[in-house]
């Protein structure tokens, strides 16, 4: 990133960032928004492009294949174990274009804000997405601010748009699973989910499991440099490891052998899920990939994973089969067999 | 997870599987019925039909109360909840098991009905006295196991003077509903797995009445694949033996009397209703509970206006005769095609313990 | 719904209600339906209540005939 122009400031006084709320004067348009706008976003996040002030943002990119996602996040609570709102819409968008193998370049960040949202809140999960983001080396170059009133949003939702690079050569998609193939997964499944639980009131667990949100980018770029040819790779998010297995048999109309001993879960996890009755495999993963791959490539492209810090526990747990029924076969703990469906109904709501 | 993950080692589960194998008579056909809906998740889920040889058949039971709860229970726990002042709470299979005209819970939360998930019936008790306005209804359903609960709570509503916390009780009773479905004699059954947390409550003892009218040898089982696994083997080890008796295999958790402060809880605030409707068994006599009359102000149906209603099961839905155990869920022409969990139709397929949504989830692969 | 599992209370709290601890996950539950609990017993709980002590020689005995079963099916 170049160096930051100085910003030209509205003048006017501070904002209360200890004791004051959002009202809806902060998203019309005028003074105040202005003055939000400068005094939080552009501090926070602090580049040549946000500080022109302009409504976009215009950069050169190299020729190439681009790729665009965008995700909107709406998770409660905004603030978990591990993580917030914040970080998790920066890591969940780089992840997305990450999926590609494609290097992700700039992120764009609209909120929708609730009148009344207390300010100070609302400078935690900016400067922790300020944060993220930086730690990712993505610039969030423009964004948008809207406000509603009291009652009709849920403190604040984020939606951010990313764009990125993929290198010459590098063709994932979900389409690419052959029979034969590995499945490997990154590493320990359900913490995201689990964290999220144990912050939710009528829940009543305590755990130590921290959400396990982070960008994956480096661990892909990794991995490629490692394997350029993997077939598939895609985030477990919502409805969990279990959902991308699926919709992956889908796509490359194939079916799955997992082991279920193979697949790595916390202890904690696990107990949390016995608790609620849930299965881990179905629960939210934030900071987790599932690459498949050609078994020639499995041995180079594990140790990449594990050699890297959020690879450390990868390990393959399965793999393609012919299966015209599209059905992820699972071998038990016990050795008998049961297929993993598609999540039926919702696990939980409003987890990413 | 100590005392879990040792009762679920694979090493464990072969030599199991090998013991059954070798005590099997091969001439002969075992017909084993699992009581209980928590143990038919288990063995779909851990896939025990592949381990167990061809001559040896597990058979569903009605053990699941979500699912044997008729469809004008429900109706009437719809009608609670639609009533403006009032805030139900309901453990979660419940929300989403269709009523009369495919109406559920989960449909009356949506338009606008105040439904409330709950994990504990303590859960209920807060939320009455965070409402002191509202009328705080906890829809109670479940066997022997979550009864006590059930009535703790309102012996403490009672000593909180909650004036505005009440049940909707549909505790049901298990060794009477095995007596019912044994007089059928309907399905050709060689013994039971029986259910592991209801006997903690009630003890082994009320099982050897049916045991000994009937004929059939009951094993009551742990909840986890080998315990399982173990008590398939204790059943065909008493078949070939030429016995007939209750054996415990669950001996970590369950003896033959029970926990007698459960059963005291239970008998101070409950009482035997005449009779109950029961999903599939039809009206079974003294084999459900109702609240006492010295509690009648923490009685729902004593407490609200209940229209009478009679329940209207979709035509094609057999899980009635899933539920005795005469069909299997893959017999059911609506299965799959038409009644999947995110469609159920009946309410084997909603609630996790019921039998067609086991099968649908786990076990679809050895079907096809 | 029969949902119930084992779990180590690590703490008595006032009120028949203690702390129970199941592979790092703690929970607050009701100790009601039981008399003469200790901290470190292990419990079966259910929707919030300890149903049963679990009897750990009990277990320790079913698990080594489990032992016993494998040994004969290697020889």
């Amino acid at each position: 990133m170049t160096e930051a122009v100085a910003i030209k400031k509205l003048s006017g006084p501070k904002l209360n960032f200890k004791n004051g709320t959002i009202d809806l004067a902060h998203g019309s348009g005028g003074r105040a928004m202005a003055q939000l706008i400068d005094q939080l976003f552009l501090v926070a996040f602090n580049n040549e492009w946000l500080n022109q002030k302009n409504d976009q943002a215009a950069f050169s990119v190299s020729s190439g294949r681009m790729v665009i996602a965008t995700d909107a996040h709406v998770i409660s609570p905004l603030f978990f174990p591990g993580g917030d709102i914040g970080s998790l819409s920066v890591h969940g968008t780089i992840n997305d274009i990450a999926m590609s193998g494609a290097k992700p370049l700039y992120l764009s960040a609209s909120f929708i804000l609730e009148e009344g949202f207390p300010l100070a809140d609302l400078q935690k999960l900016v400067t922790s997405m300020a944060h993220a983001a930086k730690q990712a080396n993505v610039a969030i170059i423009t964004g948008d601010t809207k406000v509603v009133e009291r009652g009709k949003g849920d403190g604040v939702f984020i939606t951010t748009t990313g764009i990125g690079m993929v290198p010459e050569g590098v063709h994932i998609s979900g389409n690419q699973a052959k029979p034969g193939d590995h499945v490997i997964v990154s590493g320990y499944v359900g913490d995201h989910g689990v964290a999220i639980m144990s912050h939710r009131n009528n829940l009543q667990f305590q755990t130590t499991i921290q959400s396990d949100t982070a960008s994956l980018h480096d661990l892909v770029a990794c991995m490629i440099h490692a394997a350029p040819n993997i077939h598939c790779l895609r985030d477990p998010t919502r409805g969990g490891l279990a959902t991308t297995l699926n919709e992956f048999a889908l796509q490359s109309q194939v079916g799955f052998m997992i082991d279920e001993r193979k697949i790595p879960i916390r202890t904690e996890v696990a107990s949390a899920c016995e608790l609620l009755g849930l299965d881990a495999l179905y629960v939210a993963n934030e900071g987790k990939c599932v690459a498949i791959c050609d078994p020639s490539d499995t041995e180079k492209l594990l140790a990449a994973m594990m050699s890297h810090p959020l690879g450390l526990h990868a390990d393959v747990i399965g793999e393609v089969i012919e299966d015209h029924r599209h059905f992820v076969q699972l071998k038990t703990k016990i050795g008998g067999m049961r297929i993993v469906d598609w999540l039926a109904g919702e696990q939980l709501p409003r987890i990413c | 997870m100590k005392y879990i993950e040792e009762f679920r080692n694979g090493e464990f589960a072969k030599a199991l599987s090998q013991e059954i194998a070798e005590n099997v008579e091969p001439d002969r056909h075992y017909q084993f019925m699992e009581f209980c809906g928590g143990h038919t998740h288990t063995i779909h889920r851990y896939g025990i039909p592949n381990l167990l040889p061809k001559n040896v058949e597990m058979i569903h039971g009605p053990g699941c109360p979500v699912c044997v709860l008729p469809m004008a229970r429900i109706d009437k726990a719809i009608a609670l909840a639609s009533f403006s002042n009032v805030i139900l709470c309901s453990y979660g299979d419940m929300l989403r098991v269709p009523g009369t005209g495919q109406k559920s819970l989960l449909k009356a939360k949506t338009a606008g009905a105040d439904v409330r998930m709950i994990y504990s019936v303590d859960d209920a008790h807060k939320i009455a006295q965070e409402n002191p306005q509202k009328e705080v209804v906890f829809f109670a359903i479940g066997f022997e196991t979550t009864t006590p609960p059930t009535a703790f709570a309102i012996q403490q509503a009672k000593k909180l003077g909650l004036s505005n916390f009440s049940v909707f009780c549909n505790h049901v009773l298990t060794p009477v509903a095995m007596d019912s479905l044994l007089q059928t004699k309907e399905v050709n059954l060689d013994g039971f797995v029986g259910p592991a947390h209801v006997s903690i409550v009630i003890g082994s003892k009320p099982y050897e009445t049916v045991s000994k009218k009937y004929h059939k040898p009951i094993v009551i089982s742990g909840f986890e694949p080998l315990d399982v696994l173990h008590s398939i083997l204790m059943l065909i080890q008493q078949i070939n033996e030429n016995r007939c008796e209750v054996e415990i295999q669950y001996t970590r958790a369950v003896n033959r009397l029970g926990n007698l402060i459960s059963q005291q809880v239970m008998t101070e605030v409950l009482e035997l209703r005449e009779s109950f409707e029961w999903r599939g068994l039809g009206f079974i006599p003294h084999s459900a509970l109702q609240i006492k009359a010295i509690y009648a102000e923490f009685d729902a149906e004593k407490r609200f206006e209940l229209p009478e209603t009679i329940g209207e099961e979709h035509k094609q839905c057999i899980c009635g005769s899933v539920l005795r155990g005469v069909k299997k869920p893959m017999e059911c022409k609506l299965f799959a095609k038409v009644c999947t969990p995110e469609n159920p139709l009946g309410s084997c397929m909603v609630s996790s313990e019921g039998a067609c949504a086991a099968v649908y989830a786990y076990g679809r692969v050895n079907a096809l | 719904m029969c949902l119930a599992m084992p779990a180590q209370i690590t703490q008595l709290l006032g009120n028949e209600r203690a702390i129970v601890n199941l592979g790092g996950v703690t929970k607050e539950i009701s100790v009601s339906l039981l008399d003469q609990i200790s901290i470190g017993d292990y419990v079966i709980i259910h929707v919030g209540y300890a149903l049963t002590r679990l009897d750990e020689n009990e277990a320790r005995k079913t698990l080594s005939l489990f032992a016993e079963m494998l040994e004969a099916a290697h020889k």
